[in-house]
């Protein structure tokens, strides 16, 4: 039966997150993105909620709860806190969740780490610094070399967290997309910090891989491997879910500032120019949301959501940075000045378009 | 329930038989009742008629999915002709406001003949010449008669959408609303049941429009129209407040009307809209163009990006409708979802068929093909329930908590 409401259960969990966006997340934003620096209490925080954990199987200690809908709640909510916390947050999924489905016995039996008392970042790396990044076909290569395999490419976008001891890389095996798990310190593997417009409190790495060699059971799943289409329609919703947060925050603080600032004598959100733009933005955000819900369903059915995943990572993204653009437009002046969020919103916004699989439902 | 996006089998079943009649019976006479206007479609009618006699879409849909039953099957018959939909014989816009503000007994009354006999037609005439979405405004007046216990009703009404239908046939009923004092407001503002056949309303024009033309857009003319008192929908005292505050459920029962009608029209914009994307998937694919949905965004040409975007936008536009539909079938309020999917849906289609039209070049513009008819037949979408810009206003009223006194 069609229905748009979340479950008892679910709509606990969006309390939950929701509150400790506001409490926890929100109020380190701007100090986070002006130092360039993840508040570390706050990971730790948020790994005692379980979010990640809690969709990982019980076999290895988790909750066995992966659901795509759900994993997008959190996104959502976790953005509306700040995108590059919640991408932070969220890390440790990026290496977890696509070991939990598709890694065999042995990859799987370093999961345990991830729901143990600390938090433990998680990476993957599949953009590539090059206009033309394409997830289903990388130019970075694996190429088989006596028992294991040789990578050798770049990528950019690599969540790269103090404390993780390995990433995920998207490479081209011999004619087809795999994923192949790489230490951290592997011979031949560099990374460089990076310098983004937004999410500058993520610590995000640009790396080269120059003859990484690796063995044969760092290929995620053997000679099954890994399902690259439903990987990155994961990180679609996820990164879709997102912007909506993102795009829901950034209209919060115009409709909250336009109810306030007084324009000859009366609130400016008694304007109809203001007050149209404001339900414009309701309105995308919604729209946004349930697309990237029913992408989410989709994945949760088995089935394959490429082309839902993308339609939702689309429209969000578009809709995020409207809505970011014309909360700045809003607030006027004080929307291009630091003291607001809706310029670091707008900064954000925009990278929807360029990020994939930083995040995982 | 979670979230499901899982359509009931009756939802499908009833999907089904509707797109059967917009596939072999409203396809075939698009074109010949567009260019005839105004001409009683019966092949159509008849159909319709045959199909749906003693069983409203509610009554099929099984539990807690009718409304989002008939949005579904409301799209299907606008994907086959949203002109040749306003002319199904049913109780339309005419049943909305009696079931919304009517006792049962009064809709057993007015609706019970859309179950028996021959095709009648409902109609609701809210529009005058000087008073479109300002309803407040309204001129049309009704007077009680105490003597013998009528309203007699004074004045005109223009857009009725199938008021002649609805008062050339034997069982119609045309909902109209007026004004029982001015002094009032919008708390002065009543609906009324004219049965077909109650001397002094008669339809006086039908407009020629850009599009919808199978559609009779009437003009009605009430002089001394008289009803019994039992024809008035909700009740007769007037409360002089502001309505939003004092809860008058005169007018609000009638506003009532839009949260259950907004839904439909939504469904009717993303039927059209519908036609024009699959239209023009199909044509490309007969060219051997297949949108890829996985090309990465340097390999994506104009016409997928363009082709993309209004998938994402139609979707958009389908999902605000069955959300608000779905809120009505759980009895939630939702004034503001459903002036949400109308402000949508309505635009998303006048941009989605104005787009097809420019991607099919030649083809679009031609009356070899339907294309044109349906950007034409879309912008009525943008535009009657209640403007693009009158449901602006409503969900910022909601979203800014103002009052309609604050947010003028």
């Amino acid at each position: 039966m069609i229905d748009f409401q979340p479950t008892d259960e679910q709509q606990l969990v969006i309390d939950t997150v929701r509150q400790f966006a506001q409490n926890e997340i929100r109020p380190l934003a701007r100090e986070c993105e002006e130092a360039g620096k993840l508040p570390e209490k706050v990971l730790s925080a948020a790994h005692e909620l379980g979010l990640v954990a809690n969709a990982l199987p019980e076999s290895v200690g988790g909750g066995g709860e992966r659901s795509a809908i759900t994993g997008a709640l959190v996104a959502e909510e976790l953005a509306w806190g700040d995108l590059a916390i919640a991408l932070a947050i969220l890390s440790p999924g990026l290496t977890a969740l696509p070991i939990a489905e598709w890694g065999d016995e042995a990859q799987k039996a370093g999961l345990k780490r991830f729901v143990g008392s600390g938090f433990v970042p998680g990476s993957l790396a599949i953009v590539e610094p090059r206009f033309d990044s394409d997830p289903f076909r990388p130019a970075t290569r694996a190429r088989r070399d006596g028992d294991g395999w040789v990578l050798d490419g770049s990528k950019c976008f690599v969540p790269w967290l103090d404390g993780g001891a390995e990433t995920l890389v998207v490479a081209d095996a011999e004619g087809t997309p795999q994923v192949f798990v790489v230490p951290r310190d592997a011979a031949g593997l560099r990374a460089e910090r990076e310098r983004n417009m937004g999410i500058s409190a993520l610590p995000t790495a640009e790396l080269q891989l120059s003859g990484v060699r690796v063995p044969e059971g760092a290929r995620l799943g053997g000679a099954k491997g890994v399902d690259l289409r439903r990987l990155v329609a994961q990180g679609r919703v996820a990164l879709a879910a997102m912007a909506v947060g993102v795009a829901r925050a950034a209209f919060e603080v115009a409709r909250d500032y336009a109810k306030e600032r007084q324009v000859f004598g009366v609130p400016v959100a008694t304007k109809q120019a203001i007050a149209f733009k404001l339900a414009d933005m309701a309105i995308e955000i919604d729209g946004a949301r349930l697309l990237t819900w029913e992408a989410a369903w989709k994945l949760d059915r088995g089935e394959d959501a490429t082309r839902e995943a993308l339609l939702a990572r689309r429209q969000a993204a578009r809709v995020a940075l409207e809505v970011a653009d014309g909360a700045v437009q809003v607030l006027g002046g004080h929307g291009y000045i630091r003291d607001y969020l809706p310029e670091l919103h707008l900064r954000n916004a925009r990278g929807f378009a360029c990020f994939e699989a930083m995040a995982l439902v | 329930m979670p979230i499901s996006f899982d359509p009931n089998p009756a939802t499908i079943a009833g999907r089904e038989d509707m797109h059967e009649i917009a596939l072999n019976v409203m396809r075939p006479i698009s074109r010949k009742y567009d260019d005839l206007e105004h001409e009683m479609p019966w092949e159509y009618v008849n159909t319709m008629w045959d199909r749906t006699l003693g069983k409203t879409g509610k009554a099929d849909a099984g539990p807690g999915d009718g409304m989002v039953t008939v949005c579904v099957q409301t799209e299907e018959l606008c994907w086959g002709d949203a002109g040749l939909y306003l002319r199904t014989p049913s109780p339309l816009l005419g049943g909305s406001a009696v079931a919304a503000a009517g006792t049962p007994a009064q809709r057993e009354r007015f609706l019970a003949p859309f179950r028996q006999g021959r095709p009648k037609w409902g109609a609701m005439a809210i529009t005058e010449p000087q008073a479109g979405s300002d309803a407040a405004a309204i001129q049309t007046t009704a007077v009680f008669d105490e003597k013998t216990n009528e309203w007699v009703l004074n004045g005109t009404k223009i857009f009725c959408t199938a008021g002649q239908g609805a008062l050339d046939y034997e069982g119609g009923i045309v909902v109209v609303w007026a004004t029982v004092d001015k002094s009032a407001g919008r708390a002065g503002i009543k609906s009324f049941v004219v049965p077909a056949g109650t001397p002094g309303i008669k339809v006086v024009g039908l407009e020629k429009k850009l599009g919808i033309r199978a559609s009779d857009t009437a003009t009605l003319v009430l002089e001394n129209c008289r009803v019994p008192a039992d024809n008035l929908l909700g009740k007769a005292e007037v409360k002089k407040q502001d309505p939003a505050q004092a809860g008058d459920k005169g007018f609000k029962g009638a506003m009532a009307t839009f949260d259950a009608s907004r839904p439909i029209v939504a469904a009717m914009a993303v039927g059209v809209g519908r036609a024009a994307l699959d239209f023009v998937k199909e044509e490309l694919e007969r060219q051997g163009i297949v949108i890829r949905y996985d090309a990465p965004p340097r390999e994506q040409t104009a016409i997928e990006r363009d082709v993309i975007d209004m998938e994402a936008e139609l979707q958009a536009a389908r999902l605000l409708t069955w959300r608000a539909a779905k809120m009505l079938d759980r009895g939630q309020r939702n004034n503001l979802e459903a002036s949400m999917a109308k402000a949508k849906a309505g635009l998303a289609v006048t941009k989605i068929t104005q787009k097809a039209v420019e991607l099919l070049g030649p083809l679009g513009y031609s009356k070899k093909l339907l294309v044109e008819k349906w950007m034409r037949d879309a912008k009525i979408n943008d535009i009657y329930e209640g403007t693009q810009q009158i449901n602006q206003l409503i969900v910022a009223r909601r979203i800014l908590d103002y009052s309609s006194s604050v947010l003028r």
